[in-house]
């Protein structure tokens, strides 16, 4: 085996070796059994919990969690976006940037606070350092702490007893922030500064290379934000090339660390979730759906980078891999592995621009956030699992004839209708948005307000950076990334503007908020209901043929909605390079 | 909704220390023990300060030239070219740069010019090549410094960057290193 191949193949199993106990720790964290983080982080809850007069042992419904919740969100949005709208005369902005524009601001105040990170405008002059730590970072950590708190409140939902009483929801947010992200971040933040990422309040660097040119290098805090960037399933860049800079990601060891790091906790979580409900074989179960899934789409992609691009290989040079908008660091193995782990999960960072990648590859990174359960971000991840396990054991029971039940509780219209409705929610809002933007590129609308290309030139069709089929892709990975708050681009598209900054911004939130408030709500629902303890006649869902039902209920749904457009872009790209 | 609103005000401004202000000084009080005190690493030759990690543009024949970029090794401004792997402006893009290649190095055999050499990497800013990258590029160098291309290729070897480990991830050389090693070599 070449190099390249131990390297990711280690880099999972490390993953999964790393998984196992944090899941563990994590459902420790959330009983609120003893941890080793107590004696640290105990007195700082107590104190935060004082000054805040919250009262962690008060126990929520289901209702009062989405209240809490949706109101600390509001309050995050804003401060987000009073940092972007006034970054130029607030502190820390040593590279002179400007202030983000009304629609720009909303975008990526939303697509923080959604731990979408969809970036419309490049780090290194887009924000200010007070932008990036104040309001970026700190978005990075509270958004995937809200999204592990809702995965929480579900876990608790689902163990075997009848009760309206979930838990406190501010106890969940906190400890996910402090006993998991933070003690984590500090430690990749110290291998980072080591291998060679900046962590600094000094602005541009100006010098003269070798050869006489004069070059600036931009700089900054990186270490502490590609920390969390990553741990949090973030995956908003500092700089505007994301992990593909060789400042946020230096070497061949950070690139797989920052790899383990996002895959850790969507892993971790679903441990969590079986040590916590006592269903050890259902969470494996479960991990062995979404790696097959996972693995369907991750080999196929590195085998059409490795193969490289045909219309090169005509060209009468060595052939070799798919390299454009790839790092030498890295090679095509890892980045391939990359684009599709940052899309299965809600990353969204890059290690390698996804616009060059071959059809093939551009395909799978569509699936796997079309999709968007194949491990999925922090905490969501899990919970957009949860909405297609519901519909598998709806569809299971009827099948066999059974009453539809999970973990003791039956599955009624109501449960269904919610997990329907957030099922389908996804492929509309990415059609929706893709029919859209479609019709006005083939119209060549004039856009007025609502776009101008560099030339200040307001027709539609200027926003694409490539021609044909891949100009599709551009247009439909745009909305898929923003539905599946994944945060990775086909980054040729011309988005910075009022058009996509603003419809980008609607499906931020729709995609976000919803799929939490619904599982939140099945799973409080559920919990009210009286326990039927498991018996002869119940469906069990902790084998290998549930699994399947999952894998085939998913696969159904993915190529019922989205085949249609998988075949004008990628599809019809490959068939017309080969 | 009301009563959450003061509670989830004070949390925040409370998390806003401690995970904004409290972790960054502990990671900027690490750095400070880290090579370059957490403001990257740096070579210096000849009184001169360079970023090691920072690929920078090599264009002239008499070193090794870097990877083609999209953003013109502009480190205030990194990115990729975007372009699909179909796009005809890309693609003659390519064709351009292997006729170029080749008109700067006729005694290079074409079949063995690498792709890294024609194609932009993702930030713009890639510092890496591949071995065989270098390695075509020896008789021109040897040519143009008046040097032995047996000279030149120990210095490749030198300055080759091993998988970690031994085991894990490509292997590549760092084209400044390796123009500063050459430029050494011929004013030791």
């Amino acid at each position: 085996m070449n190099t390249e191949i131990i390297g990711i193949v280690v880099m999972f199993l490390a993953t999964l070796l790393l998984a196992v106990p944090l899941g563990r720790y994590i459902a420790r964290v959330y009983a609120g059994d003893a941890v080793w983080t107590d004696k640290i982080f105990g007195p700082i809850e107590k104190l935060f919990y004082k000054v805040s007069g919250i009262n962690p042992a008060q126990e929520m419904g289901w209702k009062q969690h989405l209240a809490a919740l949706l109101t600390i969100n509001m309050v995050w949005f804003l401060w987000a976006l009073f940092c972007l709208l006034n970054q130029s005369w607030l502190p820390l902005n040593p590279d002179h940037n400007p202030n983000q524009t009304p629609d720009l601001a909303w975008n990526t105040a939303i697509s923080f606070l959604v731990n979408c990170n969809l970036q419309q405008y490049s780090g290194e002059s887009g924000v200010s350092y007070f932008s990036q730590v104040y309001a970026l970072m700190f978005l990075q950590f509270v958004s995937a702490g809200t999204g592990m708190a809702a995965a929480a409140v579900v876990f608790n939902a689902l163990r075997e007893r009848t009760s309206e009483k979930l838990g406190n929801f501010y106890n969940y947010f906190l400890k996910s922030c402090t006993r998991i992200l933070l003690p984590l971040c500090l430690i990749i933040a110290t291998i980072h500064v080591f291998e060679g990422t900046t962590m600094t309040w000094k602005g541009i660097d100006t010098l003269t290379t070798l050869q006489g040119d004069t070059m600036h290098v931009s700089r900054g805090p990186v270490a502490s934000f590609v920390a969390i960037k990553h741990l949090g399933t973030n995956g908003g860049g500092f700089f505007g090339a994301n992990s593909a800079h060789p400042i946020e990601n230096p070497t061949y060891l950070t690139n797989m660390v920052q790899m383990i790091a996002q895959i850790l906790i969507p892993f971790a979580m679903v441990f969590a979730f079986g040590y916590y409900t006592r269903k050890k074989k259902l969470a494996w179960v479960i991990w062995s759906v979404m790696t097959i899934g996972f693995l369907l789409l991750v080999i196929p992609a590195i085998i059409s980078e490795v193969q490289g691009n045909p219309m090169i290989g005509k060209m009468g040079i060595s052939a070799g891999s798919n390299l454009e908008g790839k790092e030498m660091r890295f090679g095509a193995t890892a980045s391939a592995f990359w684009s599709i782990a940052t899309t299965v999960i809600s990353t969204g960072s890059v290690n390698a621009m996804h616009d060059s990648f071959m059809p093939i590859s551009g395909m799978n990174m569509l699936l796997g956030m079309m999709i968007n359960s194949f491990y999925g971000g922090v905490g969501v991840g899990f919970l957009n699992f949860f909405v297609y396990l519901i519909l598998a054991v709806f569809i299971g029971g009827l099948m066999v004839g059974r009453t539809p039940e999970f973990m003791g509780k039956k599955i009624e219209a109501r449960e269904m209708k919610i997990a329907m409705i957030i099922a389908l929610l996804h492929p509309f809002l990415i059609l929706a948005g893709t029919a859209l933007s479609s019709y006005f590129t083939a119209h060549d609308t004039n856009m007025g307000w609502w776009f101008a290309d560099a030339a200040g030139k307001h027709n539609a069709s200027g926003w694409l950076n490539n021609p044909s089929y891949h100009g599709f892709s551009e247009m439909l990975y745009q909305y898929t990334s923003s539905s599946a708050n994944n945060g990775s681009g086909f980054e040729g598209l011309a988005d910075n503007n009022p058009f996509w900054n603003i419809t980008t911004g609607i499906v931020l939130l729709f995609s976000r908020f919803l799929p939490i408030i619904g599982p939140v709500a099945i799973a409080g629902l559920m919990a009210q209901k009286k326990f039927i303890p498991e018996s002869s006649g119940t469906l069990k869902t902790d084998t290998g043929t549930f699994g399947l039902l999952i894998f085939a209920v998913k696969v159904i749904i993915a190529a019922l909605a989205f085949f249609p457009a998988l075949a004008l872009g990628p599809i019809a790209e490959w068939l017309s390079m080969k | 909704m009301k009563k959450e609103i003061m509670p989830s005000i004070l949390l925040s401004l409370s998390c806003l220390v401690l995970f904004c202000v409290i972790y960054p000084g502990i990671i900027w009080a690490v750095a400070q023990l880290a090579p370059g005190k957490g403001e990257g690493f740096t070579v210096t030759a000849n009184g001169k300060k360079y970023y090691r990690n920072i690929g920078q543009k090599f264009t002239d024949d008499k070193y090794f030239w870097s990877r083609p970029s999209a953003v013109d090794y502009n480190a205030a401004g990194s990115g990729g070219s975007n372009k699909g792997p179909a796009n005809p402006e890309f693609l003659k893009q390519v064709q351009d740069r292997v006729d170029t290649f080749m008109k700067h190095n006729p005694e290079a055999n074409k079949a063995l010019l690498p792709v890294d050499l024609v194609t932009a990497s993702g930030s713009g800013l890639d510092p890496d090549l591949s071995v065989a990258g270098a390695m075509i590029q020896v008789a021109r160098i040897a040519r143009t410094r008046h040097l032995d291309a047996t000279q030149i290729n120990a210095l490749i070897g030198k300055n080759t960057v091993h998988p970690l480990a031994g085991i894990l991830g490509p292997e590549k050389v760092n084209v400044l290193t390796l123009n500063l090693a050459l430029d050494h070599e011929m004013h030791p």
